[in-house]
């Protein structure tokens, strides 16, 4: 068995991932952005940091009673990070996440403490923002807390030297990317290595006749493992297809119009992907015989198949291929 | 209420599985499962999943584990996007209705195809914390200190609990941490985040677990001691971690009473613990006693696969009733950050 192929992933929101906020975080979010902390009283007295449009026990609407909080603030509890993750974090130090109860609130925040050390940190012990000189409008225009000493008075922010749009915070954009290594499993490395060798290779459990082009390990249908490799046909039947009008978004797509379109391989039991090129859109139809394009260097991956061509045969009658749409 | 047991149970766990993708570490622990329950895949009532697309970095990406269990003819499913211990609560809820008599239960995930502790930051609110990227061993740490603050608890007292932990791992099977160490070399380690060294915090694993559930006279009819359902509650709390008070849970508290665990002895406890500190604090939820086993298996600390590792808990509580080792048993699990929801799940011999 030779290595199983992985390949690397990334989960991304391109520009970062936006939502509105809508009015209640909106106006905490503007006050961070004017260099202010504010909290919502709560019916029962309580004053919420950081607010949400509810209350957290009862549910009930938080109404519009808003409360200057902070600066100065108090360190509930804290836990040390001394390797702060590039790309995510603020700070490149090693640094505190703290829970934070600014003076005034009854309710605390998750935030960072820029303490140097963790000989610094204690829980009890009074800290206050570092604002950023640029805010947006965003939980991070606190670059951080700091440690505030007794009779120390904290500094007000700066003045926002970020361009400022509108009266009121309306949204956020949060960068968001998360790595992946993908294991491509036993099953579908034998199929990808055999794209390398011009094969298509699929699979079948010892209970059953059905072979599985690409199969991901198991027979479907009763979840036995296929343990049987089986080499079907690089040709095939199209089972039914879609004219793609809509541009698509990644480099590898197509101009348009193309049609793309399952194909039931000759000696397979399942129906596989494939464009369809060689003919126009309008020529392409069920029952369709085609064939596969490879490319001239051959690959462990799905551009190994460039595309599918028709075949200067017959059209396959409905009844070869009606169980498979 | 209809008698529902469990009837039977397996699971796997690895430090990472390079080789097999999630429905070959997922097949056979399901033909474990249903091989040993006596009932045949295909008279399954209802089969019901608990995965997390983030794990695989894909959406529906749970469909594909269908391909472990086989779907045909057209079977009746569900799935949760959340520990199979609630795939669990599903599958017992759809034969309460009585449409169904018996049902497969399965979770599974891999921790090694992306750094996992980041990746359940997803889970938190987008405009106060996500922004922040603490990681789940961040907040963990939060909520440890927190319960220290308030119970007078010390380091000491995790290292305790991790300890026994590793040490009963030594006879699980499937526990990727597994030793003797003594509390006086674990505390040797040096902080991770401070107040938790690594013995104090999950290892990542890949893993799976599977468990079938059957009614009355069916269960009767296929195993000789089905280990009975005879209370199942979750609760969930709010999930920003400033207006809780981290040091107590809540919602474990009213789950275990809501499923009457006091209401006898509790032979052993399956706690959902995936930080030493959370045991100390789950334990003071319940009202554990010195008369109760906690986590003979060892507990998520032993192995904990993402999204199969409460169901295992309510797996190993089931395993050993139906072994005849006890009579009375508690299983936990848990979701969301410092243990936001809560499961609590009492399960008996006859």
């Amino acid at each position: 068995m030779a290595e199983p192929l992985v390949a690397d992933h990334v989960l991304e929101y391109p520009g970062g991932y936006t939502r509105s906020v809508g009015p209640v975080i909106g106006r905490f979010l503007t006050s961070l952005r004017d260099g202010r902390i504010e909290g919502v009283r709560l019916a029962d007295g309580r004053v919420l940091v950081p607010p949400t449009e509810y209350d957290p026990l009862t549910s009930n609407p938080v109404g519009d009673d808003w409360v200057a909080v902070g600066p100065r603030g108090v360190v509930q509890s804290w836990t040390w990070v001394e390797r702060p993750r590039p790309g995510k974090h603020g700070l490149d130090r090693p640094f505190a996440f703290a829970l934070i109860r600014p003076d005034g609130a009854d309710t605390a925040m998750v935030h960072v403490v820029d303490a140097g050390s963790a000989d610094v940190m204690s829980v009890g012990m009074r800290v206050m923002p570092r604002w950023r000189a640029a805010r947006v409008g965003s939980i991070t225009d606190i670059e951080a807390w700091v440690p505030l000493a007794d009779g120390e008075e904290p500094q007000p922010a700066p003045a926002n030297t970020a361009e400022v749009e509108g009266d009121t915070v309306n949204g956020i954009v949060v960068p968001i990317r998360l790595e992946y290594r993908r294991s491509a499993g036993v099953a579908t490395t034998r199929y990808l290595l055999g794209l390398k060798e011009h094969k298509i290779l699929g699979e079948r459990a010892p209970s059953s006749q059905e072979v599985y082009a690409a199969s991901r390990g198991t027979d479907p249908k009763t979840g036995e493992p296929t343990s049987i490799v089986v080499e079907v046909q690089d040709r095939g039947t199209i089972t039914t297809f879609c004219v793609v009008n809509i541009p698509g978004l990644s480099p590898l797509a197509p101009e348009v119009p193309y049609v793309s379109a399952q194909i039931l391989l000759d000696g397979a039991n399942n129906t596989f992907f494939g464009l369809i090129r060689g003919v126009p859109v309008d020529d392409v139809r069920m029952g369709m015989r085609v064939q596969a394009v490879w490319a001239d260097e051959l690959v462990a991956d799905h551009t190994s198949i460039k595309w599918w061509e028709p075949l200067d045969e017959p059209d396959a009658s409905y009844d070869s291929y009606k169980g498979y749409l | 209420m209809r008698d529902v047991a469990v009837i039977s149970f397996a699971a796997s766990a690895v430090e990472r599985d390079d080789l097999q993708n999630e429905v070959e570490m997922l097949t056979p622990v399901i033909h474990e499962a249903v091989g040993n329950s006596g009932i045949e895949r295909t008279e399954i009532g209802f089969t019901c999943s608990g995965s997390l697309d983030y794990m695989q970095g894909g959406p529906f990406a749970f469909v594909l584990g269908l391909d472990a269990v086989g779907a045909w003819p057209p079977i009746r499913e569900s799935h949760v996007e959340a520990d199979a211990a609630w795939a669990l609560y599903e599958a017992w809820v759809a034969i309460q209705i009585g449409e169904v008599d018996s049902a497969l239960v399965y979770g599974f995930g891999k921790s090694s195809s992306s750094d996992i502790y980041e990746v359940m930051s997803m889970q938190y609110d987008p405009y106060y914390m996500l922004p922040l990227w603490p990681s789940m061993i961040d907040v963990a740490a939060l909520q440890a200190r927190d319960y220290m603050e308030s119970s007078g608890r010390t380091e000491r007292d995790f290292a305790e609990v991790a300890s026994r932990s590793l040490g009963n791992a030594k006879s699980t099977p499937y526990a990727i941490s597994a030793r003797d160490a003594s509390v006086e070399e674990l505390l040797g380690a040096p902080m991770v985040n401070d107040p938790l060294r690594a013995h104090d915090i999950f290892k990542p694993c890949d893993g799976a677990a599977a468990v079938v559930l059957a009614a009355g006279d069916l269960a009767r009819s296929v195993c000789a001691r089905p280990a009975w359902i005879r209370g199942i509650d979750h609760r969930i709390e709010p999930h920003a971690l400033g207006v809780r008070d981290l040091s107590i849970s809540v919602s474990t508290k009213d789950a275990a009473q809501r499923a009457g665990a006091g209401k006898d002895k509790i032979d052993v406890a399956e706690l959902h613990a995936q930080f030493s500190s959370e045991e100390l604090i789950l334990r003071d939820a319940i009202g554990v006693n010195g008369n109760t086993r906690v986590n003979p298996s060892g507990g998520a600390l032993a192995a904990n696969p993402i999204m199969a590792a409460g169901l295992i808990r309510i797996g190993e509580v089931a395993k050993r009733i139906t072994a005849g080792e006890a009579d009375r048993g508690l299983a936990h699990a848990t979701s969301g950050p410092c243990m936001q929801q809560n499961l609590v799940c009492v399960l008996e011999g006859e």
